[in-house]
């Protein structure tokens, strides 16, 4: 039961990594990226075709490549999404939708449909014991950089002027211009983090396992029930939702190897219905 | 140091400025007055870039204020307190404040001035900013613009759903705030009050300057035409 929980957790700190940038986006600017799974496979991608090139570790590979996607979160809002923000929700999300479709396309044209690794050599399997529970290395880092990101992200809103800037600006828009602060600007900065966290995870979901093309709107569910399941805009919200869906989808593993994801759903549907704003929310109005 | 010269603006196709002509000089402390629907905020809102001029001239210190950004034009000097308070509900009062930090401009007002001038504010300073009586509320919109260091502030119906005894106390700390020079434009729905701050009352009606004066020479009569258009 013990070991149950504890690969439930593990598994549900990589979704909290796959929700987070989710959770940001949407807490800022209200957008709903339904492209987020394919960004994470796209982030992926890029890891390891950097690593190809350049010869470096999964490790470097991975630390390069995280300013590369602030970079692109940035340009990608600034160009390209801030024209669909507005009162009306339906733009972001046929134009997120849109890119998920030309995404999985462009992967498939250039990598095929092979699923693909990111090799990290020993680390992939090694793990240690503790009484008789067995516990892997990698999972456990991915568990420790999620909980280490969360931290940073509420730290960030809590107590820098760029994360008072980010509430301000989803507060009022106006207001904040009068402060100083160009939304276009901040909107950018928010999607440029979320565009970092959203390649941390890619590069650790390649390595854990394979990816395939076709994987990100699986992943994009997932990082979705996380961020309901905690409630909207709360970043220990998400990261609670996360470890509650790897805990479920864990359960449902053990019980038949099919019932995993459905476990998932399924707990996710009982919040839903029980507790619709989810378990912590801190979106108003 | 504000020239404005046949001002018009819109919202969408309905115009709600057909040409207004305004000027003020440094250190001058001016009421805008007129009814509902005149074009006061409207104005207030051009002159911070929240809605575009679509013609006329408008200069800030010689600076033309026409294609600038609204985030830009509080580094330059011009800061409005919002019709409504407009406060960061996410935010506590004190990091309300600090917004206001983020102009960049140095001088005078610090949080610590802010306190002096609102003590009530030092107090309440770790709340959420949403759980202040309306008044208080007022003051941390209006020490918020001050944060920046403005040199002409705008004040947008600071006394808008306020008890009268709270407004006299709101009023009662404007002296201390343009004792060192600091210009202020004034919205005002009571012309009453407005008179006795001002110096000089400009009058609009339906988007157009319609009187002009010093404060204490305008009569009741002309101000009452300028106002309603009767």
């Amino acid at each position: 039961m013990t070991e149950i929980i504890l690969q439930g957790l593990l598994l549900g700190g990589l979704y909290a990594l796959f929700a987070l940038g989710q959770s940001l986006m949407f807490g800022v600017m209200r957008l709903t990226n339904t492209a987020q799974g394919d960004f994470i496979i796209l982030g992926g991608f890029f890891a390891i075709s950097m690593v190809a090139a350049t010869g470096l570790s999964a490790g470097w590979g991975l630390l390069v490549i995280i300013p590369i996607a602030y970079l692109a979160g940035y340009a990608l809002q600034r160009f390209v999404l801030n024209g669909t923000l507005g009162r009306d929700p339906l733009p972001s999300l046929v134009v997120t939708f849109g890119l998920s479709i030309i995404i999985q396309n462009l992967l498939l044209e250039i990598y095929s449909a092979d699923p693909r690794s990111l090799e990290v050599g020993n680390i992939a399997l090694a793990s240690f014991s503790l009484s008789d529970i067995t516990i892997g290395v990698l999972p456990l880092l991915t568990f420790g950089i999620a909980v280490f990101a969360t931290i940073c992200l509420q730290a960030l809103f809590s107590y820098t002027s760029l994360g008072r800037s980010f509430r301000a600006v989803s507060d009022d828009r106006e207001a904040a211009q009068l402060m100083g602060l160009k939304p276009a600007i901040v909107y950018a900065q928010a999607t440029g983090i979320a565009f970092m966290l959203i390649a941390l995870a890619g590069g650790l979901q390649a390595m854990r396992t394979t990816i395939a093309p076709s994987d990100g709107p699986m992943l994009l569910l997932f990082a979705f029930e996380a961020v309901i399941i905690g409630g909207m805009g709360s970043f220990w919200g998400t990261l609670v939702g996360a470890l509650l869906l790897g805990l479920t989808q864990q359960i449902g593993f053990r019980l038949d190897p099919g019932w995993g994801i459905w476990f998932g759903h399924l707990m996710f549907l009982v919040v839903l219905v029980i507790r619709p704003q989810g378990l912590f929310p801190k979106t108003r109005g | 140091m504000l020239q404005a010269q046949g001002i018009t603006a819109a919202y969408g196709d309905a115009q709600a400025l057909f040409g207004i002509d305004f000027s003020m000089q440094a250190g001058e402390i001016v009421a805008l007055i007129g009814a509902n629907g005149a074009g006061k905020s409207t104005f207030l809102k051009t002159l911070t870039g929240l809605l575009p001029v679509k013609s006329g001239s408008l200069t800030f210190d010689g600076q033309s204020l026409n294609k600038i950004d609204a985030g830009d034009i509080v580094k330059l000097g011009l800061a409005m307190v919002p019709e409504g308070r407009r406060l960061f509900p996410s935010l506590t009062v004190e990091e309300n404040l600090l917004m206001g930090t983020l102009s960049g401009r140095q001088g005078a007002w610090n949080l610590a001035r802010v306190f002096k001038l609102f003590p009530i504010l030092q107090e309440k300073r770790y709340m959420p900013s949403t759980s202040l009586s309306g008044g208080q509320q007022q003051m941390v919109a209006i020490g918020r613009a001050l944060m920046s260091n403005p040199r002409l502030l705008l004040c947008d119906e600071i006394s808008l759903g306020l008890a009268p005894v709270v407004i006299r106390e709101i009023y009662a700390a404007l002296p201390s705030i343009v004792e060192e020079g600091m210009s202020l434009l004034i919205v005002e729905q009571d012309v009453q009050l407005a008179m006795q701050v001002s110096s000089r009352v400009v009058c609009l009606q339906e988007g157009l300057v319609s009187l002009e004066g010093k404060s204490g020479e305008l009569t009741r009569d002309q101000i009452s035409k300028a106002y309603f258009g009767i």
